[in-house]
């Protein structure tokens, strides 16, 4: 078994702008099941951070327990990181945000990990608009316990032991909706062309931008009679839209049908391009999204794709009213303003 | 683009880089793997089958696998393939039991091989088994040809091409050795069943500049001039000595001369340092022995004095190119240079020479007196006369020679037993898992970055002193086996079964090299272009699938940089993709 990936590249695949190449943004070789869709969202991360020449240590990863949750040894080894405590990868990050707003924070959690020991933590972390991007591998199983169902295995879905589920699954993109969350999608991890630029826009958004990633988990859970299987999802996936990602500086180049195509502009300038493929839905109106959701739902289909975006996103920092300077690098000079300041403070109040 | 069809033996040949460049096909990572092992014998024997004279190409190879190995496209340098033979013919246990053994039963057919080089002792060894009865012609004693009489024993050691010339002739090869073949027609006369000329290109070209009469004696051919002092006819030159040409016979001369009495040796190329037709390894083995290489200076003029040879005056020149490539040498108006020489040698190219061969007998002659030989069979335009080496297409290499001679053995079966000598029998082929588990494969799959190994030389001082001491030692056992390591193992192929793909993307992502792309079908020009990587190198082909089950896309992989790590299969959860050792092996006579 091979335990370190050859260090060799494309000679046609260039350095980046600023100056990696693409291996620059991996990790060490993975040691998940081989097949498992997690990888491949290890794949779109580094595929996202070369493309939008990030440099790795203006990121941060951040995750919890279980096989996801893993996966950050996986990508951007040259990056920050932190293995939390199950299901509290939320809370340090939150941490982490507040004291240096100026990485971009990249949590990695799994469907275990947040719909059932986390599911307090991930709903606060919506609910103050954390700047982070929350991405859920969701494979609708344990896989790090031999495959039992997961909170958010669909009702009926028939595991690899037989068993039909009896629950009602969480949908964590409803519910994400449902809580006012700024950015909402969905994709599915043999999907690159879509996840990849999701993830850039996520990065790119000013707040919390969660997706949820359908991560089928070939080992348990990839059977025909489940709903999360390879063939299962590639059967029954439609999208909201033909998803782009336009980097400020970048021209637009694809060329979409008149009439159905759709620009966001995020703040910092870059741009969201889409070719919409449902009529009655937009991406800046939550209600249409929650709409196209259950319509899709109840047709038995995975819609995938941007649901929802709210451009006058204001994150935790903003709501707050800090300052610009990260917390953690203040010195006491900024803190403590001085005797005569304190003077002239209390004078206020005599 | 089409499916590609990798039935076709062709297809996975061509990836094996090395394999693919050599004249005579050897398959290279398969003995590579073997001196890893330190199977030596079994390395060796790879060799023999292919390529006939393992010891003597380990040392002289033109290596042409060597500019096509897949390392130098990944990392600078590609595996010192030809070194590489050189450790497994060094240190290979008995061999001879491992050969056809003789007495053959006779076939009753009879066939003339004129010339004792490379093409007609492999044609030899390729009837002898079957039973044929083997006359050889040589001028010369003993048999090698340009092997004995124009490379130098210190860079190929009389012994070793003795023990590889006498495997073969131990086969019963009847020798007419000290025979100068003078007249085809009296060959012809002798009733042959077929006849084989393997002649070489054995006429040096002179130069007949002002003052090249009167210097008489100093003047000297490249390669006579070798022979001479192979066969010791010659043991000594003078103190300051010329030598004209840019090829490897004038290394050759030049690092003959220095250990022979010459003092300066100044080797005078018309052309500029990167138009120079030698190899690079052995121009820099030349300029270790202290010998300066001058270039851009036609020579115009012998100078003689008194009827002894003075210098050489030498003209400057710089090259201009055109829009095609072509070379103009333009005198650059400088002053002409002056040169001593005691005695000059002038190596500027070779011919071939048939003032032997009747022009009555149906043997037709076409460009450069050149005889008109069909380049699949070998044939000549007459049925019973094949032509291979130097004397069929002009000058070439020993290993180009040794690639003719299997493909005329294999027409000459054919014709002496009436059949259609264009019908070629098909290479070869085997395709083999190399899985041992779940995770293991049977070869070392491991690819590091890891820099080229210069093969130790033998002390100047020694090797200066005496014309018969070999300058380059070869790797031992363990370079060999670090140097091995370095081969990427392009045999082994990576096997797509597009049924059993869930297209997972597990491949695309952990492939070092981003050579596995799924996508939509398109021109192969488009194609190219919208690849994980783009596939810049057309001269690689693209490893296209059938369409697959769960979406209607297609794999393709580039085939130019994948390292063959096995990467891909490991990742695969439903062995879609699979490691599969391919072997080829051109159709020999005997096999």
């Amino acid at each position: 078994m091979s335990y370190v990936k050859p260090k060799f590249h494309h000679p046609s695949l260039k350095p980046n702008k600023v100056g990696y190449n693409k291996a620059d943004y991996e990790g060490v070789i993975s040691t998940l099941c081989a097949g498992c869709g997690h990888d491949s969202i290890s794949g779109a991360i580094v595929q996202a951070c070369y493309e939008i020449s990030l440099e790795p240590h203006r990121l941060a990863k951040l995750s919890g327990i279980g096989c996801s949750s893993k996966t950050p040894t996986y990508f951007l080894s040259n990056s920050h990181g932190f293995n939390s405590v199950h299901g509290r990868m939320p809370s340090i990050t939150t941490g982490a945000n507040m004291a240096n707003r100026d990485l971009i924070y990249l949590g990695v959690s799994g469907d275990g990990d947040t719909a059932s020991i986390g599911m307090g933590q991930f709903v606060h972390a919506i609910r103050r608009n954390l700047n982070m991007v929350y991405i859920v591998m969701n494979n609708g199983c344990y896989g790090l316990t031999k495959g039992q169902d997961s909170a958010t295995a669909d009702f009926g879905s028939i595991s690899k032991a037989g068993e039909s589920n009896p629950y009602q699954g969480i949908d964590l993109a409803g519910l994400a909706l449902e809580l006012n969350a700024t950015f909402v999608g969905r994709s599915f991890s043999g999907d690159k062309n879509q996840l990849v630029p999701m993830i850039k826009a996520a990065m790119a958004h000013p707040g919390f931008a969660f997706l949820d990633v359908i991560s089928p988990c070939v080992t348990f859970n990839n059977n025909k009679t489940s709903t999360r299987s390879y063939s299962h999802v590639r059967a029954h996936i439609e999208s909201t839209s033909i998803f782009d990602f336009v980097p400020e500086q970048d021209e637009i180049r694809v060329d979409y049908p008149e009439g159905k195509s759709a620009e966001v502009e995020l703040f910092d300038g870059s741009k969201i391009h889409l070719s919409k493929l449902a009529p009655d839905w937009n991406p800046t109106d939550r209600f249409s999204a929650v709409n196209r959701l259950h319509e899709a739902k109840s047709r038995g289909q995975i819609l995938t794709g941007l649901y929802y975006i709210n451009t006058e996103s204001k994150d935790l920092h903003e709501m707050m009213n800090t300052v610009d300077t990260p917390l953690n690098t203040l010195q006491q000079k900024d803190l403590c303003p001085g005797n005569s300041k304190l003077q002239s403070i209390n004078k206020t109040f005599r | 683009m089409k499916e590609t069809n990798i039935e076709d033996p062709e297809y996975f040949h061509k990836v094996v880089d090395c394999q693919y460049a050599c004249p005579a096909h050897t398959p290279v990572p398969e003995y590579i793997r073997l001196i890893a092992a330190q199977k030596y014998t079994e390395a060796y024997m790879i060799n023999w089958e292919s390529n006939v004279f393992p010891g003597v190409l380990g040392r002289t190879c033109d290596r042409p696998c060597e500019p096509a190995c897949r390392r130098g496209r990944v990392e600078d340098e590609p595996v010192a393939i030809c070194r590489l033979k050189r450790v497994a013919a060094d240190n290979k246990g008995e061999v001879k039991h491992l050969m056809p053994q003789g007495p053959f039963k006779s076939n009753g057919k009879r066939i003339a091989l004129i010339g004792g080089g490379p093409a007609s002792l492999t044609v030899a060894r390729d009837l002898a088994p079957l039973g044929y009865e083997l006359h050889l012609y040589d001028e010369w004693g003993k048999g090698g040809g340009m092997m004995r009489t124009q490379i130098p024993a210190f860079r190929l050691p009389e012994s070793v091409l003795d023990e590889e010339v006498n495997y073969i002739l131990d086969m019963g090869v009847v020798t007419h050795f000290n025979t100068f073949v003078e007249s085809m027609k009296e060959i012809l006369d002798k009733d042959y069943d077929a006849v084989f000329v393997g002649t070489g290109a054995p006429k040096g070209r002179a130069l007949e500049l002002p003052g090249f009469k009167e210097a008489g004696e100093n003047i000297h051919v490249g390669i006579e001039y070798l022979a001479a002092v192979a066969f010791e006819h010659k043991d000594k030159i003078g103190k300051n000595v010329i030598v004209l040409g840019g090829g490897n016979t004038a290394m050759d001369c030049c690092r003959t001369s220095k250990r022979i009495g010459g003092e300066e040796v100044t080797v005078v190329v018309r052309s500029p340092r990167k138009d120079m037709k030698a190899s690079p390894w052995e121009i820099e083995d030349a300029e270790r022995e202290d010998i300066t290489i001058l270039n851009n200076m036609p020579p115009k003029e012998f100078i003689v004095e008194d009827g002894v040879l003075k210098g050489m005056l030498f003209g400057k020149v710089r090259a201009e190119y055109d829009e095609n490539g072509k070379r103009k040498l333009i005198p650059t108006g400088e002053p002409d240079v002056f040169i001593p020489a005691d005695d000059v040698i002038i190596a500027i190219g070779q011919d071939n020479s048939f003032p032997w061969i009747e022009r009555d007998l149906g043997i037709e002659f076409g460009k450069w007196d050149l005889p008109k030989v069909d380049e699949l069979t070998f044939q000549s335009t007459r049925e019973n006369v094949f032509f291979g080496g130097d004397a069929a297409f002009g000058p070439e290499n020993v290993i180009t020679a040794v690639a003719h001679g299997h493909h005329a053995a294999v027409s000459i079966d054919l014709f002496c037993n009436g059949e259609n000598i264009h019908d070629r029998p098909s290479p070869i082929t085997n395709l083999v898992s190399q899985k041992m588990g779940i995770h293991e494969w049977t070869y070392d799959n491991a690819i590091a970055h890891d820099l080229r190994f210069k093969v130790p030389h033998e002390d100047k001082a020694i090797s200066l002193k005496d014309r018969k001491v070999e300058v380059e030692l070869g790797f031992d056992e363990q370079l060999g086996f670090k140097e091995a390591q370095r081969c990427l193992n392009c045999d082994v192929q990576t096997i797509f079964t597009s049924n059993l793909c869930i297209e997972c993307d597990a491949c695309v992502d952990v492939c070092p090299t981003d050579c596995i792309t799924f996508t939509h079908n398109g021109e192969e020009e488009d194609l190219r272009t919208r690849l994980s990587a783009p596939a810049e190198n057309k001269t690689q082909d693209l490893y296209v699938s059938g369409v697959l089950p769960a979406t209607p896309r297609i794999m393709i992989k580039d085939e130019d940089v994948c390292l063959h790590c096995g990467l891909c299969a490991e990742r695969c959860p439903t062995a879609a993709w699979d490691m599969k050792k391919y072997l080829y092996n051109t159709a020999k006579t005997y096999l």
